[in-house]
């Protein structure tokens, strides 16, 4: 890896600063590839104001992401907004390769000087988003890019990052999308800031509404009680749970009715995003406290990568684990005794589970 | 922990409407472990350089069967050439002729692959390509 000299990067962060789209491309790059030079190139765009405004686009594979994002970036460019796009398709777990074909339903905006669209393969991420989704629409704010849109992966029902990352979710499904059971699930159906039933000229259109309506309806009684979120998020060491609460008892949860094919629904759609922007910046200590949950928990997220591939690394631990799974092939040890014995070669301070017994109400 | 992954854009430009082609190389460069941005039908040149600008792909790999593939090769170079991105490197496959072939070689197309090639072939090219290439200059980042 040829490491880039500091006066190269500060060159880059100013290009993009100044909407350069080929630096942007290139930062992403940086930024995705996990270089020293991206986590450089971070630092000098990092701004401690957030100036966009995400929002998340979330969903079942198949239910119209991508369409919805392009119709509310035609709507968006038609108020004369900067939109930065990041779609996420997977990787595949075998071979690292990926298609990333959210391009296709967005060809309208190509060459849109005013649209900047990055796909992104969610690279071994299993929370809908890429690991640096986030860090990557900081080069697009850095570029001026007044909305940024995120589009997930095709998700199924745990697939929540996207919370951490935007400011407004938007989980969209079909009407076809499930029963009364799939909707009570805990999960994704927490996740929506607003819902929205696209493709809803379709059969089961008002029986998904009508649960819906009902699910929001069984969650408004509950929600001034759980404005604190509970630690079932990602275990990360003293994990918050995932940065809702707080903000959203005031939110009323919205249904849009969308066939975003046809471009129905859209301004609805739009109106509501907006509404659920307003409602969020409304209340300055609201907002301080949303933008300081996810500070914290983007720390942790980059803290955990960071200390895991560099301790993996320097405790050489692919050469201990071959050499263990021989000595467990032989009967020498268990499996849970080598983990123990890694661990405590590792981290000479760590201590069997039990003795720390004082500390174990610390999440 | 970084990784430099070979990124690829599979564009069919032009007005043929094939482009299962297109999706059997897309999928086999998907197999070798490349990132494939794939952007459908009838692209045209601008669309096409535009993306692997914003993609920031290595390569640009085109599928061409409409017999209009000096023109589209052409524009490529020269768009590719005027917004600073020359060092994308342009490949392409589908019915071209022998000594059409030689002459897009020229303009600074690299390899064309047929009908009927092995999808190993362009893959081994790619990986071949990159690592001269990663000689040269410090690629992505």
């Amino acid at each position: 890896m040829a490491s880039r000299r500091t006066d190269e990067i500060e060159d880059l962060a100013q290009r993009v600063r100044s909407g350069d789209r080929r630096a942007i491309s290139r930062a992403i790059s940086w930024i995705e590839d996990q270089t020293p030079a991206g986590r450089k190139l971070l630092d000098r765009l990092y701004s401690p104001r957030p100036r966009s405004h995400r929002v998340g686009i979330t969903g079942p594979p198949g239910s119209g992401k991508s369409t919805i994002v392009s119709e509310l970036t035609r709507l968006l460019r038609a108020r004369g907004e900067q939109v930065g796009i990041l779609a996420v398709d997977p990787s595949s777990p075998f071979t690292g390769g990926a298609i990333l074909g959210d391009r296709i339903r967005m060809q309208s905006h190509q060459g849109d000087p005013g649209v900047f669209i990055r796909s992104m393969a969610s690279r071994g991420s299993l929370g809908g988003l890429a690991t640096a989704t986030y860090e990557a629409s900081e080069a697009l704010e850095a570029a001026g890019c007044s909305r940024i849109l995120f589009e997930t992966v095709g998700v199924g029902q745990s697939e929540l990052e996207i919370i951490e990352a935007a400011d407004t979710t938007v989980l969209v499904l079909v009407p076809e999308s499930g029963d009364g059971v799939q909707v009570m699930k805990a999960g994704l159906m927490e996740a929506g800031d607003i819902f929205v039933i696209n493709k809803s000229d379709r059969e089961g259109g008002d029986r998904l509404h009508k649960e819906i309506s009902l699910m929001i309806e069984m969650g408004r009684e509950r929600r001034g009680a759980v404005a604190a979120p509970s630690s079932a998020g990602l275990g990360l060491p003293r994990d918050r749970g995932l940065a809702r609460g707080v903000s959203e008892t005031a939110w009323e949860r919205r249904i849009c009715r969308t066939v975003a094919l046809r471009g129905e629904g859209m301004d609805d759609l739009l109106a509501s995003i907006e509404a659920h922007r307003d409602q969020i910046q409304s209340d300055a200590a609201v907002w301080s406290a949303r933008q300081e949950q996810r500070l914290d928990s983007r720390l942790r997220t980059q803290l955990r990568d960071r200390i895991l591939h560099g301790l993996w690394k320097a405790g050489h631990l692919e050469e201990w684990i071959g050499d263990g799974l021989g000595r467990i092939r032989r009967g020498e040890i268990s499996p849970y005794g080598l983990v123990d014995e890694l661990v405590r070669r590792l981290l000479p301070e760590d201590r069997p589970a039990g003795i720390e017994a004082g500390k174990g109400g610390d999440r | 922990m970084s990784t430099e992954k070979i990124r690829i854009l599979v564009a069919k430009p032009g007005l043929d409407g094939h482009d299962r082609g297109a999706k059997v190389i897309a999928t086999a460069f998907r197999d070798a472990g490349f990132e494939v941005i794939y952007t459908g039908l009838h692209q045209t040149p601008e669309m096409i350089v535009d993306a692997a600008i914003q993609e920031d792909v290595d390569i640009v790999s085109l599928s061409i069967l409409s017999g209009a593939h000096m023109t589209l090769f052409a524009r490529i170079l020269d768009l590719l050439r005027e917004r600073g991105a020359a060092d994308i490197h342009v490949m392409g496959g589908g019915i071209i002729p022998e000594e059409d072939i030689v002459k897009l070689r020229e303009m600074g197309v690299g390899a064309i692959f047929g009908p009927g090639t092995a999808t190993s072939e362009p893959i081994d090219y790619i990986r071949r390509w990159r690592e001269e290439s990663a000689g040269r200059e410090g690629g992505r980042g």
